[in-house]
């Protein structure tokens, strides 16, 4: 086995009994890189230089007798989360040549943990897709299938763990951005509660819903990552003060899943939904209940209002947070225009790609005299009803499983043109980010050699949980 | 839903966004269709109902009023990616 297909808890194991160096380990995925993404195109930048000087501080660290999850542990990250003195480009052409100056909360929580920053991953031009097709530097391919996308946003992400390029990523989750890429990559991939993870140094797109999150091989992973870059922040007002558990030691205080009830929302499990999605979210089902659980049917009929309330929600937080990107200070600047007017219209109007652009004038739309109380506040009080939905089914249900996508991993360019139609493809995971509830999306086998995901979602700032469902179901 | 080459140019200029006239006839008829997709949410009676605009379930997040001075390093970084004229970023003319 090569050092770069190793897990996070594996690698650990090697490096604390001085099997292997954290410099090998990382010289391993580098080389994997180098070899295989070419082809996929998941990184936008990687710095061997930086990662392996990383990789030796943290060997001196391992030799003077430190431990630490993460210590000496490869890892790419989202490049819409701000990495001191590397590019951060959102990948959009806005910021091409933009360099960070700071490092984002969970960069310098990874970077004290001891963590090897490899470098930067594709995704939709500012998070805003889900094929990373959206990305104006080329789309990533599908590990699996290099036909097919990895979904998006965070699909540089997906297919990098996917293709073993790094032991874990981070990517960022707004409508279901870190979910539905691991479902299409094969992947674990959980998006925390909204403020369990500082968005400090994250570009924003939604305020109100974005949070960083890791994706990794196995739920074990994904609960260290957690345990390191969760937390309150000074710098992100939003963050929840509760205290970060101990996820990789709660995870196994369940050893069964008895009294456990999971709730199966019909809505989610529609006569529309593909049968062999459904089968494979079926063997799950049956899974816990071998492990003890209890299914219990449930409905969410406001489930069908996730997508219109997300795509008024999301363009009008974007059309406000985009609007700091001018040519005034930073970014794409023209300078041979005639006035300020002129020179705002031809930087943005050079500098976003269509997807942001579409954004940014639904969300202006939206937000304008005449139109707000239509479309904007309609917008929130739906959302109201989605949250209190969710509410009132944890008063039953302790988790509630479904599909994370409502098919596999679809062809390049196949729905390129119809951008209705990419919205749709959030259709089960938007729900989870408007009331702010904790998700992952779990392997769940494979369709016609394609990955598909099953999802988890919990009560807010109920991770503890998804992880000990989820690592029984390993 | 229509929107007309007039309206689409309105949002185009509120958003400060350069467009082609084939963008503008192609957002336009994108937006429509989205904002077709949208109005279902006019089935949902929502009489009664708040609005939420955020979940953290905090409010008033308060901090102490002191300044904390940025690493004057960083700043520096951050800074030097304008356009600079005496150590001030440089804009056009506003009036």
């Amino acid at each position: 086995m090569k050092l770069n297909e190793l897990t996070i808890k594996e690698a650990r194991q090697k490096l604390d009994n001085q099997e292997i160096t954290a410099v090998a380990l990382t010289q391993a995925c580098l080389d994997e890189i180098k070899e295989v993404d070419p082809k996929l195109h998941a990184c936008l930048f990687v710095n061997e230089k930086d990662a392996l000087a990383e990789a030796k501080a943290a060997d001196k660290r391992l030799q003077a007798g430190e431990t630490g999850d993460l210590l000496g542990i490869p890892y790419l990250c989202k490049d819409i989360i701000m990495t001191k003195s590397w590019p951060t480009t959102a990948a959009s052409k806005i910021l091409e040549n933009y360099i960070a100056p700071y490092d984002a909360t969970v960069i310098k929580k990874l970077r004290a943990a001891g963590a090897v920053l490899l470098g930067k991953t594709n995704l939709d031009e500012f998070a805003h897709g889900a094929s990373t097709e959206n990305s104006a530097f080329g789309p990533t391919k599908n590990p699996h299938d290099e036909t097919r996308v990895p979904g998006g946003s965070s699909g540089g992400s997906a297919a990098a763990v996917a293709a073993n390029l790094c032991l874990f990523a981070l990517g960022s989750d707004t409508g279901g951005s870190i979910r539905q890429p691991a479902s299409f990559c094969g992947i674990v991939g959980l998006k925390p509660s909204y403020g369990r993870v500082s968005r400090f140094g994250l570009l924003s797109m939604t305020s109100s819903t974005d949070v960083i999150g890791p994706l990794t091989k196995t739920a074990f992973d994904a609960a260290l990552v957690l345990k390191v870059i969760a937390g309150q922040d000074d710098h992100d007002a939003t963050s929840a003060p509760e205290a970060v558990e101990h996820y990789d030691q709660v995870i196994t205080d369940r050893k069964d899943l008895s009294g456990l009830k999971i709730g199966l929302p019909q809505e989610y499990f529609s006569k529309d939904l593909d049968a062999k999605v459904k089968e494979k979210v079926m063997v799950v089902a049956e899974k816990l209940v071998q492990a003890g659980a209890k299914l219990i049917d449930i409905s969410l009929p406001y489930t069908k209002y996730g997508i219109p309330v997300y795509y008024i929600i999301t363009p009008s937080e974007v059309s406000s947070n985009l609007a700091r990107f001018d040519g005034v200070g930073w970014g794409l600047s023209h300078s041979q225009t005639k006035d300020l007017q002129e020179f705002y219209r031809t930087n943005r109007g050079a500098g976003f790609g269509p997807e942001a652009k579409r954004r940014i004038m639904l969300g202006t739309y939206a937000l304008s005299a005449g139109y707000y109380d239509a479309y904007y506040k309609k917008a929130q009080q739906v959302r109201t009803l989605i949250r209190e939905e969710f509410n009132k089914a944890f008063r039953r249900v302790d988790l509630i499983l479904t599909p994370t996508s409502p098919h596999v991993a679809f062809k390049i360019g196949q729905q390129a043109n119809d951008p209705l139609a990419m919205y749709l493809e959030d259709v089960f995971v938007t729900g989870a980010c408007l009331a702010g509830l904790p998700a992952m999306s779990l392997p769940a086998g494979l369709i016609d050699n394609l990955p598909i995901g099953a999802q988890l979602i919990g009560p807010r700032l109920a991770e503890k949980t998804l992880f000990q469902v989820a690592s029984i179901l390993e | 839903m229509e929107i007309n080459s007039k309206e689409i140019q309105h949002i185009a200029e509120l958003s400060r966004i350069q467009l082609s006239p084939t963008e503008l006839e192609k957002y336009g008829r994108q937006l429509g269709s989205i904002l077709d997709y949208i109005s279902q949410l006019n089935e949902v009676n929502t009489k009664k109902v708040a609005i939420t605009a955020q979940v953290s379930d905090l409010e008033n997040v308060w901090r102490s009023d002191e300044i904390n001075n940025w690493d004057p390093e960083e700043v520096a970084a951050a800074l030097k990616q304008g356009q600079l004229e005496d150590g001030q970023i440089k804009v056009k003319r506003v009036l």
